[in-house]
């Protein structure tokens, strides 16, 4: 539906503007701006071009190898929470009731985690992974296995994954029960006259029909999963040592731990364009299938 | 209130909706569109409602321009195929809805809404939720809402297509009635001619975005302007065969060769696209005068008060409407006539040539 | 092969039935012959949809069983009962080409894939699918998609019966008519048991050689097209069946007349035996009350509805509406008129069934 032009509306919009401008836009400027420029302290501050980037982007050089192994950090990290969560999603959805009075328990129970503020999140975790007063830390000492998140890199990382799992995978989880919701009956007793299997079911009929659903899943999650700096940072503080420093933690590091501005505003500023670049791709692809669904539908 | 569209055109992206259309609606009247799904009749709704703007081409009312007019400054009522009820409020209070938001006082809504009432026939069920009502009353609803307003443009967009068979021809029946008694500019959408001839007043012709024809409904089905126009207007769908006529002899693509009579004395040499109604094609002793088809009978459809027999003529697949029982069977061969004064005439470009005496319907 | 036979079947949506009105289909007893096509018609909420999917196995009957061929079938599940299904709305698999669709089930059966090759072939020929053979399913029009449904039931060779649950409400008038056409051919070619469920009487008396009609979950009556027409055994099947339906005037009977409001009508049968203190009433269906300028019963001419290939009019009888017929001989037609009915067409109904005159002329 195309509204018709009217320009005054522009003048609504003015407010907003002025906020997004100075709350936004002038320090958005200011990473610019202190990504070209090099200090010595004092306040003083001089030219430094594109030195920085070429620092950033450059694996030999002290920034750029550490900006590339927080990256590939990074991108295991999502893989992996993807690889996950997107599966396990499809499964509690297909799990979950359809009707009856089961159906609002289940929904509430699914939304619970999602409700919980990200650093008490962190925290949770970080007391419950603890060997000697967590529960699972505890348990799973005692079993025999030797964990300790905050010694062993690859405990840290199971920690890590198995609480953003726990956290967010009910996301994808409702996401798709409501695009399996929208599936008419007829189409499962179509498959069943046609005498389909439970998996012929799944992949012919139910996927299909998610695809819109899945894609924003895919999106939402890779992206969270991309720019995640609380959960981690209050379980591991990015340790043991580098093993889970993720691109925004050192980016915190760098710009207020070691108060090399420069270096971190270009990092900033190379982290920014990469998930807008990842969004524009999602955004090419999902307006591409709310296209052809929508001509399918018609 | 006259509503006027001035050239209108819409496009999105790519595809063109509504292509040129002009039309002039009056006060008062009954303006059926008539087309099948997808060829614009419901975008035409929403450009006429000031839903959607055009993309070029202007729409006025009573002169003025309003095509940047937001449809909520302009005096419209909808109604929906899908009937669109609050599904919260009784049927009172669903008719009473844009009475309340316009703020008008208690006893004006009373007596209005008790009107709207009477005219749907919802007396007895005005406290009622639309769940606890019949998919025919439900639509009624929606209309006595739409009607409430005394907009001066009340669009209905298929709006009996969700109901029975039977619940359409009663709805249907009180349609004219209360179009009547309304006085508004009333649009309605539809895909089935018998519904247009029912209705009456005006109707518009749409095919692929554009109007074919407008005009008084009888004259638009008896004087179809071109061949589009007589295809969408009718129900059985229009037989066509092509003619070649030279001096006083027309060959017939169905491999007949006829003395130019009726529609075809009055037309010159050339080849030309032949159109008549399924009612128009005989299964009885013909007249001297009649077109001789040798038919072979494909499939027999009785429906007790009369018979569709589909014929194969050559290549040709025919539908002849009979009254009464008509059983033939399959494979048997059969003569059929047509009357040649019955005959739409269409030119090569589409356009009438010559039609059926003003007598013969 | 399936005889189907419904033995004494009945079902209630409701956990714990008291009565009557609990059920949505109430006691039937009825048997359909091998290779028979039939109609379920009736209007919404009839039962129509419950039976059917009781048949086809998706919903388990309160009481009662069904049998296809001597074989109780009431405990099996849809895929063991070989039968296929056609939906309301298209139901195709979107990932899919229209060849892949048509496999879908035998590949499900683990049929040989010569044999799913051959067969496939074999239906897209007879649906005229072969074109669209290698497309995406979900880019087609939307009567292809109810071929990809209807030949997804064909093209498994077990398959006995197929079910169509009101398959053309989505489909566009004109494509209605090569569709059903399509339907009539095919029942023609195979011997397969077709039943129809649908609210559209032109549908069901166009398809079936015999209509069950079907009111309030109680089956009505069962005949051809031509009987439900000629002689409904009820005033529901008479004002269900025909467009407009069956008019039915309350009178009073004595021997031979009938008197509607004081005015008389010779019946052609004598009713001695009434029952008393039961409704009588009279009916006439408009093809067989015809209007002429003189001659008949006085009747005031409302309006004359014109649907091209005939005329309508509605009168008024003594106070009582009626509709009747104009015969295409009559040019003009005044406020005053006379009705002519045909005597062997008059049927006298008490509490609305049918009582059986006797010694018809």
């Amino acid at each position: 539906m195309i509204k018709p032009l009217d320009n005054r509306a522009w003048f609504l919009v003015l407010p907003v503007f002025a906020v997004v401008a100075f709350s936004a836009v002038l320090p958005l400027m200011t990473v610019v701006n202190y990504s070209v420029q090099d200090t010595f302290g004092n306040n003083q501050f001089f030219w430094n071009g594109v030195g920085w980037f070429q620092d950033l982007l450059d694996p030999s050089k002290e920034l750029g190898g550490r900006f590339f192994e927080a990256l590939w950090r990074n991108l295991l990290f999502s893989a992996i929470i993807l690889a996950i969560q997107i599966p396990l999603g499809i499964v509690v959805a297909l799990s979950m009731p359809r009707e009856g009075w089961t159906v609002a328990l289940c929904l509430v129970l699914m939304a619970l985690p999602l409700l919980i503020p990200w650093n008490v999140v962190g925290t949770i975790w970080q007391v419950f992974a603890r060997g000697d007063i967590g529960l699972l830390g505890w348990a799973v000492n005692r079993t025999g296995i030797d964990y300790n998140y905050t010694g062993d890199s690859l405990d840290a990382w199971i920690t890590i994954v198995v609480m953003d799992v726990w956290h967010w995978t009910s996301l994808v989880a409702l996401l798709c029960y409501a695009g399996l919701k929208s599936i008419p009956d007829a189409y499962y007793q179509a498959a069943r006259i046609d005498g389909a299997s439970r998996w012929a079911v799944f992949r012919t009929i139910q996927l299909p029909k998610m695809r819109r659903v899945l894609l924003i899943a895919v999106l939402l999650r890779f992206m969270d999963s991309f720019m995640i700096y609380t959960e981690p940072f209050v379980l591991t503080g990015g340790g043991p040592g580098n093993a889970t420093t993720f691109l925004s933690i050192d980016l915190v590091k760098l710009a207020l731990g070691q108060f090399d501005l420069g270096k971190a505003a270009a990092m900033s500023i190379v982290y920014n364009l990469i998930i807008l670049a990842v969004c524009w791709v999602f955004y090419t692809v999902m307006t591409n299938v709310d296209a052809d669904e929508r001509r399918a539908e018609a | 209130m006259t509503l006027v569209l001035d050239h209108v055109r819409k496009d999105v992206g790519a595809e063109t909706f509504i292509r040129d259309v002009s039309l002039t609606l009056e006060r008062g009247s009954v303006n059926v569109l008539l087309g099948a799904t997808l060829s614009g009749k419901t975008s035409l709704m929403r450009l006429m409602a000031g839903l959607d703007a055009p993309t070029k081409g202007r729409v006025l009312v009573e002169g003025r321009d309003v095509t940047g007019t937001p449809v909520q400054r302009r005096s419209v009522a909808m109604v929906y195929q899908q009937f669109i009820n609050y599904p919260s409020f009784s049927v009172y209070e669903n008719i009473a809805s844009p009475l309340r938001v316009a703020g008008l006082p208690r006893a004006e809504i009373e007596s209005r809404v008790r009107d709207a009432a009477k005219l749907l026939k919802l007396e007895p069920y005005l406290d009622r939720k639309p769940l606890n009502l019949s998919g025919g009353q439900q639509q009624r609803t929606a209309i006595a809402r739409a009607l409430v307003k005394r907009a001066d443009l009340v669009l209905l967009d298929e709006p009996l297509a969700n109901l029975d068979y039977k619940l359409r021809e009663e709805l249907r029946e009180e349609l004219p009635r209360i179009f009547a008694a309304s006085g508004a500019i009333f649009v309605y959408a539809t895909t089935e001619p018998q519904e247009a001839l029912l209705l009456g007043g005006n109707t518009a012709t749409l095919f692929e975005g554009a109007v074919t024809q407008f005009g008084p409904t009888p004259r638009v089905y008896r004087e179809p302007g071109d061949l589009t126009t007589a295809r969408v207007f009718s129900d059985p769908p229009l037989n066509v065969l092509r003619a070649t006529k030279g001096g006083d002899v027309v060959s017939l693509s169905t491999g007949g060769r006829i003395r130019a009579s009726g529609a075809f004395a009055a037309v010159p040499d050339g080849v030309y696209d032949v159109g008549f109604r399924a009612h128009h094609l005989s299964l009885d002793p013909a007249a001297s005068e009649a077109i001789a088809l040798d038919a072979v009978v494909s499939v027999a459809e009785i429906t007790g008060s009369e018979s569709f027999v589909h014929l194969d003529v050559g290549e040709h697949r025919f539908v002849a409407l009979t009254p009464g029982v008509r059983r033939l069977e399959p494979g048997s061969a059969v003569r059929a006539s047509l009357d040649p004064s019955r005959v739409f005439l269409f030119d090569e470009s589409g356009r009438l040539a010559a039609r059926a005496l003003p007598k013969a319907a | 092969m399936a005889r189907i036979t419904l033995d004494r079947l009945a079902h209630a949506y409701k956990p714990d039935p008291q009565g009557p009105q609990d059920y949505a289909l109430k006691e039937i007893h009825h048997v359909w012959d091998q290779g028979g096509a039939y109609a379920l018609l009736g209007p919404s909420g009839c039962g129509k949809t419950t039976l059917l999917n009781i048949i086809s196995g998706l919903v388990r009957p309160t009481r009662g069983r069904i049998l296809f061929d001597d074989r109780d079938v009431t405990d099996l599940a849809t895929e063991e009962r070989n039968i296929a299904q056609v939906f309301q709305f298209p139901v195709v698999y979107d990932t899919m080409t229209v060849r892949e669709n048509l496999a879908f089930p035998l590949k499900n059966r683990r049929v040989p894939r010569e044999t799913v090759a051959r067969r496939v072939e074999e239906i897209a020929r007879m649906l005229d699918l072969m074109r669209v053979l290698d497309r995406k399913a979900r880019n087609l029009t939307a009567d292809m998609k109810q071929k990809i449904s209807l030949g997804r039931g064909l093209v498994r060779p077990d398959v006995a019966a197929i079910l169509f649950d009101e398959p053309l409400t989505v489909i566009d008038p004109q494509l209605k008519w090569q569709l059903r056409s399509t339907l009539k051919e095919l029942h023609r070619a195979l011997d397969l048991t077709m039943i129809y469920v649908t609210h559209d009487q032109t549908e069901a008396l166009t398809f079936a050689d015999k209509v069950v009609v079907m009111h309030d979950g109680a089956v009505v009556q069962t005949g051809t097209p031509e009987e439900l027409f000629v002689r409904p055994a009820h005033t529901f099947v008479g004002h269900f069946i025909g467009s407009p339906g069956m008019n039915v005037l309350p009178c009073r009977v004595e021997g031979r007349t009938a008197y509607v409001e004081g005015q008389a009508i010779v019946l052609d049968r004598a009713y001695p035996a009434l029952p008393q203190n039961r409704r009588i009433e009279l009916g006439i269906r408009p093809e067989f009350a015809k209007l002429a300028a003189s001659g008949g019963l006085p009747v005031r001419v409302r309006r004359i509805d014109d649907i091209g290939r005939a005329r309508i009019a509605r009168v008024d009888m003594a106070g009582r509406a009626l509709a009747a017929s104009v015969p295409e001989s009559m040019d003009a037609v005044g406020e005053e008129a006379t009705l002519v009915v045909d005597p062997r067409h008059i049927h006298i109904y008490a509490d609305g069934h049918l009582v059986a005159g006797e010694g018809a002329r």
